[in-house]
């Protein structure tokens, strides 16, 4: 479990980064918080020829809160997310979710945005950014691009980010008043992949609900406000149409199970605590 | 010593807080570790090359590219090993082969097939992936009932059956007391396949120094040390020409690190050929895959049941499933528990069939418990069967059956003399402190509730010290008698005095974190009257020096009865010459002489007293000074074998331990009938292990051993697809519970100590590991009112039988075909839509320029036959990516309508074998493709990526057509299953 051969880039700004990006292209990997790429290089599953290390970019490393959305640069890490002082007020999905996120010792170094840079189907992050309909900053020596979440992951493991560019941050919408949020997971131990997690935003008249670990990629929907046999039936409907796969730990079935169930408890826990 | 030794319950006694002498250096990071170890400069690193196959040909291996890479200094591959070594001896007399590296033929996946050694691991690895093996793939078996079915491939050709043993016993009259029976009781059940992973991983450090022939090898070997004797045979050499040292600490072992000798042989062998010392480290993806297994058992028996519920006969039919090659010591899980086979209770029928078979998979192993959790998940289920089909309370089924208080020491019908105990009085104490009232009052109100709550028993004979001719139960009287009668269980110790006076006690007990240097500074502090503080425990081993014999090591639980008393025995030794030179100087009879706190003083006359260090330095420095006849006090090493432990008779009887402990658990369990949860309620486990020595030790050993258990019953199991493809390669795939997912058991201990074991004490390292899983199983079942439980019981096994019909979709109907989790395939199918007729796209199928354009990553593709090809290409999905080298062919044309596309790639992260059926419709458009598809993947993508390996194959087999389509001109957007779905879905977003 030794990494093959790679350079090793730590930028000075992010300027050089995208540079360095665009003169590697397809072999250059961004490091930040590692979580994912150290342990697919160590297998060797990945083979870069560049890594460049963004980790000490401190442009890259705020939050910010500009017209209606939280903006998380690329180098914030989920622990330092968590420990926002506004997260339970901008970002209560986040809130919820981020505990399900791995380990405490994990989140010091994962940032919000490697773990959507990844793009793991079954990971709660790119599940928030789909149900929350966030959008994904792109940089690159052409200029900067802003894709919305559904425009950006492609499927699994795969985004619509190009060789050339950098996820500089993500952008999230602020809770508006009067909404309610809830995060619902079910996986086989504390911090494992979820074999399906569930996120809601409850409106005044609208529920949106994504679903993760079903798809090749998270799914999100919005419905008007349903009633308990209605609930139940969309619910159905979306378990049947993310199908879900069948693999060494679960069954397809057991997955559209976990989303009837945990669907149901995730749009009564955010319709109970809209403010 | 005959007759009941009276039980004292002292359950109630808190553990003694005090600190172990491990524990300092182990929580400050100061402990050395096997690969922590200075290694000589010039050491080379050496990783291993396996097998992505689970069953092959070796065709042949190229690894000159491998040595082409600076610094890459030696490849060792099955012909140096032929040239060099022998097969490792096996336990059953039969012709199959098993060497420390693979030579023609490979048959599991992760079995070596080469070894590197480079300046650093990093060189060594990127060497690994220059090696070019090539394979020709066979059939596969890995359900062991498959195996041993007519027309399975057969793994050792050379056996002609997967069965390499099989031997039926009797023990009483069975089949009488089973006509006589009012009623019988059977079950089938499986054991899976699991392991205690270790968090240190296995480590060698092997240099041959050819002067002396002689391999030097240092390993996290854990014992037993018979396996010296195989290893040193396997590399043609002497005893004291493999000279084999363990490290000072280890990072747990659980009987796993058995596990590491295969590698002492490869890895010296490695050092002779590179002509330098060689480190291997394992990592956890190969420890996964390859290092041991737990053996996986299918056992079918049944019971003679009075109208009462009293057992008068059992009948056991167990299969061991040990995996490609019969590894030593195996088939030992077998027979390390055939003279308990009867458990706690007191019937005096049995019949047993025992068979060992092989199948495409890891081979297995010691690991805790070792036949304990395989035998008592069939006889405990059994016995809680009995109690739900003949309307009994089951804790009243198992009490009217125990081996009663005033029958010990008792010969069961298989032979095991079970030393001392009072199982109802154990249970009687566990049920009180445990509450059993409260938890059925519970369970009354959860069920009134419509919850599904179960409370599960189980009562389990905790053998240890393990009889070294246990094993040999495998052959028959007549092969036994010509091999040679095997016995015994030689447990050592020795303890010095330095000239000053200073105590130092070693072992062969190669511990790996339990705190043996604590308790034996305890034992023999006690006997020398010397605070423990004052004695220095070495338990670093070394073949050429040290005193061992094949029993020494960690295992088998004989620690506290074996390897304390005779550290215990040595003491006493030491201490009888110290009385004669201590009599002399304080001038009184040898009878009074008496030791305490550092001095040695007058029995009645504490001021007559001389300082431990001043007699103890006698031997050293005044020598004039010894009495007549008195022997210097310098050094004792006492050999101790527990005197009843013979070889089996020719009635098959065996004592197979020296030791026989006792647990009684009970627990309540909920299961949430949402997601099919099983939550622990409440866990009680009382043991009985003897006189205890430590405390706070045997807890620690218990807490183990029961999140252990946790896991097998609830989380571990390797898994294998049918194809032998192993899914289990990391930590998040292989779920070992963490503190989130392991209770706190309440613990309650009965002594009764053992008349056979010098302390009194018996083994109690690995109980709950027999206990816990089938107590788990017995309560979910109860729970659910089902007999049928499968280990582990996750989420979605338990709520598989839980859930009705599943609700339909009003709008999609779901006939998509699926890979059902780990069925022997991945397949799927999918369609593309060109606006160019049949004929074109069956030309371009058929053009080797257009297939390379459309296989993605292609990087070269070349004819090699009619319509067969040969290529190269980078793989992958995302930023998970690989070089693969393959073939593909066109077979079964029927122009211009459909043909079939079989292909096969390998290269680094795996082997790949798939095979598409495409059929091309004529449409108003131009043509309709569609496929259908299966491909298996192995090796490395798919031991850690298993999660994905579904979704990642549509894609890249997605992406092909799409290509395809793409290069045919005028392509319509892709109508794969997905995308129509996604279609669908669009105008509702």
């Amino acid at each position: 479990m030794k990494p093959a051969p790679f350079d090793y880039l730590r930028p000075d700004s992010v300027d050089e980064a995208v540079a360095a990006l665009r003169e590697t292209g397809e072999d250059a990997r961004i490091l930040a918080g590692g979580q994912s790429l150290m342990a697919m290089l160590n297998m060797r599953l990945a083979r870069p020829e560049l890594v460049i290390d963004i980790g000490r970019l401190a442009p890259l490393g705020g939050i910010g809160v500009r017209g209606g959305q939280v903006e998380i640069g690329a180098g914030v890490t989920q622990a330092a997310l968590l420990a926002w002082p506004e997260i339970g007020s901008m970002l209560p999905l986040l809130a919820r979710a981020l505990p399900w996120v791995g380990h405490p010792q994990t989140r010091n170094r994962g940032t919000l945005c490697g773990s959507i840079a990844h793009a793991d189907p079954s990971s709660e992050l790119p599940l928030c950014l789909a149900t929350l309909g966030g959008e994904v900053v792109l940089r690159s020596t052409r200029g900067v691009r802003v894709l919305k979440a559904d425009e950006f992951q492609t499927g699994v493991l795969e985004t619509a980010c190009a060789a050339d560019e950098l996820i500089e941050a993500v952008r999230l919408p602020i809770a508006d008043v009067g909404t309610g949020c809830a995060f619902e997971e079910f996986g086989l131990r504390q911090g494992d992949f979820a074999l399906v997690a569930v996120a809601v935003v409850a409106r005044a008249d609208a529920i949106t609900i994504g679903i993760g670990g079903m798809a090749d990629r998270p799914e999100a929907r919005t419905w008007p406000m349903l009633e308990s046999d209605a609930l139940d039936d969309a619910l159905n409907e979306f378990a049947w149409e993310l199908r879900g796969g069948d693999d060494q730990h679960a069954s397809a079935r057991y997955r559209r199970d976990l989303v009837r169930t945990l669907g149901r408890r995730a749009v009564e826990g955010a319709l109970s605590c809209r403010v | 010593m005959t007759g009941a030794v009276a039980p004292s319950a002292e359950g109630q006694t808190e553990p003694e807080k005090f600190d172990r002498v491990e524990d300092h250096d182990l929580l400050t990071g100061r402990a050395r570790f096997a690969d922590d170890l200075a290694i000589r400069a010039d050491c080379l690193h050496a990783a291993v090359l396996r097998s992505p196959h689970a069953h092959a040909a070796i065709v042949s291996i190229d690894v000159e590219a491998a040595l082409a890479i600076p610094g890459v200094e030696a490849v060792l591959t099955g012909a140096d090993v032929k040239a060099w070594a022998r097969p490792f001896v096996v336990g059953v007399k039969q012709p199959m082969e098993h060497w420390c590296v693979a030579l023609d033929r490979v048959r599991y996946v992760g079995e070596p097939v080469a070894i590197v050694a480079a300046r650093d691991r990093y060189l060594a690895e990127d060497a690994l992936d220059r090696i070019v093996v090539a394979y020709e793939p066979l059939p596969v078996v890995v359900d062991p009932v498959a195996a041993m079915g007519d027309g399975a491939p057969v793994l050792h050709e050379v056996v002609g059956s997967n069965v390499v043993s099989e031997r039926r016993f009797s023990y009483g009259a069975p089949d009488a007391a089973f006509e006589a029976a009012a009623h019988r009781v059977g079950i089938s059940v499986r054991y899976p396949r699991n392991s205690v992973t270790p968090m240190e991983c296995f480590v060698v450090i092997a240099e041959y120094l050819p002067a002396a022939e002689t391999y030097d090898v240092l390993a996290n070997f854990q014992g037993p040390f018979a396996l010296h004797p195989v290893m040193a045979m396997a590399l043609k050499v002497p005893g004291h020409r493999l000279r084999l040292r363990t490290p000072p600490s280890a990072g747990g072992s659980f009987g796993v690190k058995q596990g590491v000798f295969p590698y002492v042989v490869s890895i010296g062998l490695l050092a002779r050929k590179a002509g330098r010392p060689v480190k291997w480290t394992e990592d956890r993806l190969e420890h996964l895959v390859a290092a041991n297994s737990a053996t996986g058992r299918v056992t079918t028996i049944e019971a003679a049941v009075t109208g009462e519920g009293a057992v008068t006969a059992l009948r056991y039919d167990q299969t061991d499933d040990c995996g490609a090659y019969l590894r030593a010591p195996e088939p030992a899980t077998l027979y390390r528990m055939h003279g308990n086979l009867s458990g706690a209770y007191k019937m005096r029928n049995i019949a047993v069939t025992n068979r060992v078979v092989l199948t495409n998979k890891t081979p297995s192993g010691l690991n805790r418990g070792f036949g304990g959790p395989q035998l008592y998940f069939a006889l405990e289920r059994l016995m809680h069967r009995i109690a739900v089909e003949l309307g009994l309370d089951p804790l009243d089924v198992i009490r009217r059956n125990l081996v009663s208080r005033d029958a010990f020491p008792y010969r069961t019908p298989s032979g095991a003399l079970l030393d001392s105990g009072d199982y109802a009085g154990a249970i009687a104490l566990g049920v009180g402190r445990g509450d059993l009232d409260a938890l059925k009052a519970r369970q009354e109100a959860a069920r009134a509730e419509g919850r599904l709550y179960g409370i599960g028993f189980a009562a389990v004979v905790e053998p240890s010290v393990s009889n070294m001719g246990y094993i040999t139960t495998v052959l028959t009287p007549e092969e036994r008698h010509k091999v040679g009668a095997k016995s015994g269980a030689q447990a050592s110790a020795t303890v010095s005095v330095d000239p000053m006076g200073s105590v130092t006690v070693t072992t062969a007990s190669t511990p790996q974190g339990q705190g043996h240097a604590t308790v034996l500074a305890r034992v023999v502090g006690a006997v020398l009257g010397l605070p423990p503080e004052r004695i220095v425990v070495n338990t670093e081993l070394d073949t050429q020096k040290d005193a061992w014999s094949i029993a020494s090591g960690n295992y088998s639980s004989r620690f506290a009865p074996a390897v304390a008393g005779a550290a215990h025995l040595a003491a006493i030794r030491l201490r009888d010459k110290l009385v004669r030179i201590a009599a002399a100087q304080l001038n009184v009879p040898t009878e009074a002489v008496r030791f305490a706190d550092g001095k040695i003083h007058a029995e009645g006359n504490p001021d007559n007293a001389l300082a431990f260090h001043r007699v103890a330095g006698t031997s050293h420095w005044s020598v004039h000074a010894l009495p007549d006849g008195a022997a210097p006090a310098l050094r004792e090493t006492a050999f101790w074998s527990p005197p009843q432990l013979a070889p089996p008779n020719d009635a098959d009887e065996i004592n197979s331990s020296g030791a026989y402990g006792f647990i009684f658990d009970l627990c309540g369990i909920e299961v949430d009938r949402a997601t099919g949860r099983v939550c622990i309620d409440r866990y009680v486990t009382t043991h009985d292990a003897g006189r205890i020595l430590d405390r706070a030790a045997i807890d620690g050993q218990v807490r183990g051993g029961f999140s252990n258990a946790i896991g097998a019953a609830l989380y571990e199991a390797f898994i294998y697809r049918e194809d032998g493809s192993f899914l289990s390669g990391t930590f998040a795939d292989y779920l070992v519970p963490t503190v989130h997912e392991v209770p706190e058991p309440l613990i309650v201990h009965q002594e009764t100590p053992s008349p056979f074991t010098p302390l009194g004490a018996k083994g109690a390292g690995e109980g709950n590991t027999m206990s816990t899983p089938v107590c788990i199983a017995n309560a979910v079942a109860d729970a659910l009112g089902i007999s049928d439980i499968v280990l582990p019981l996750t989420p979605p096994r338990v709520a598989a039988l839980l859930q009705g019909e599943e609700t339909p979709s009003r709008t999609i109907s779901m006939d998509e075909p699926s890979m059902s989790g780990t069925g022997g395939a991945v397949v799927g199918k999918g369609e593309v839509l060109l606006t160019v007729a049949p004929e074109i796209v069956w030309r371009a199928l058929l053009d080797p320029e257009v297939l390379a354009a459309a296989v993605p990553g292609c990087r070269r593709l070349e004819t090699v036959g009619e319509n067969s090809f040969a290529g190269e290409a980078d793989i992958g999905v995302g930023p998970i990516r690989g070089r693969f080298g393959g073939t593909v062919a066109l077979l079964d044309l029927d122009p211009p309508r459909a043909l079939t596309l079989a292909g096969a790639v390998t290269g680094p992260l795996g082997a790949g074998r798939g095979r598409g059926h495409v059929t091309l419709t004529a449409t108003p458009e131009g043509t309709r493709l569609a496929y259908d598809y299966e491909v298996s993947v192995s090796g490395k993508v798919a031991a850690v990526g298993g999660r994905l390996l579904e979704s990642a194959s549509r894609v890249l087999i997605g992406r092909f057509f799409t290509g395809l389509a793409k290069r045919l001109g005028a392509p319509q957007p892709a109508t794969t299953w997905f995308a129509k779905l996604l279609r669908w879905l669009g105008p509702r977003r």
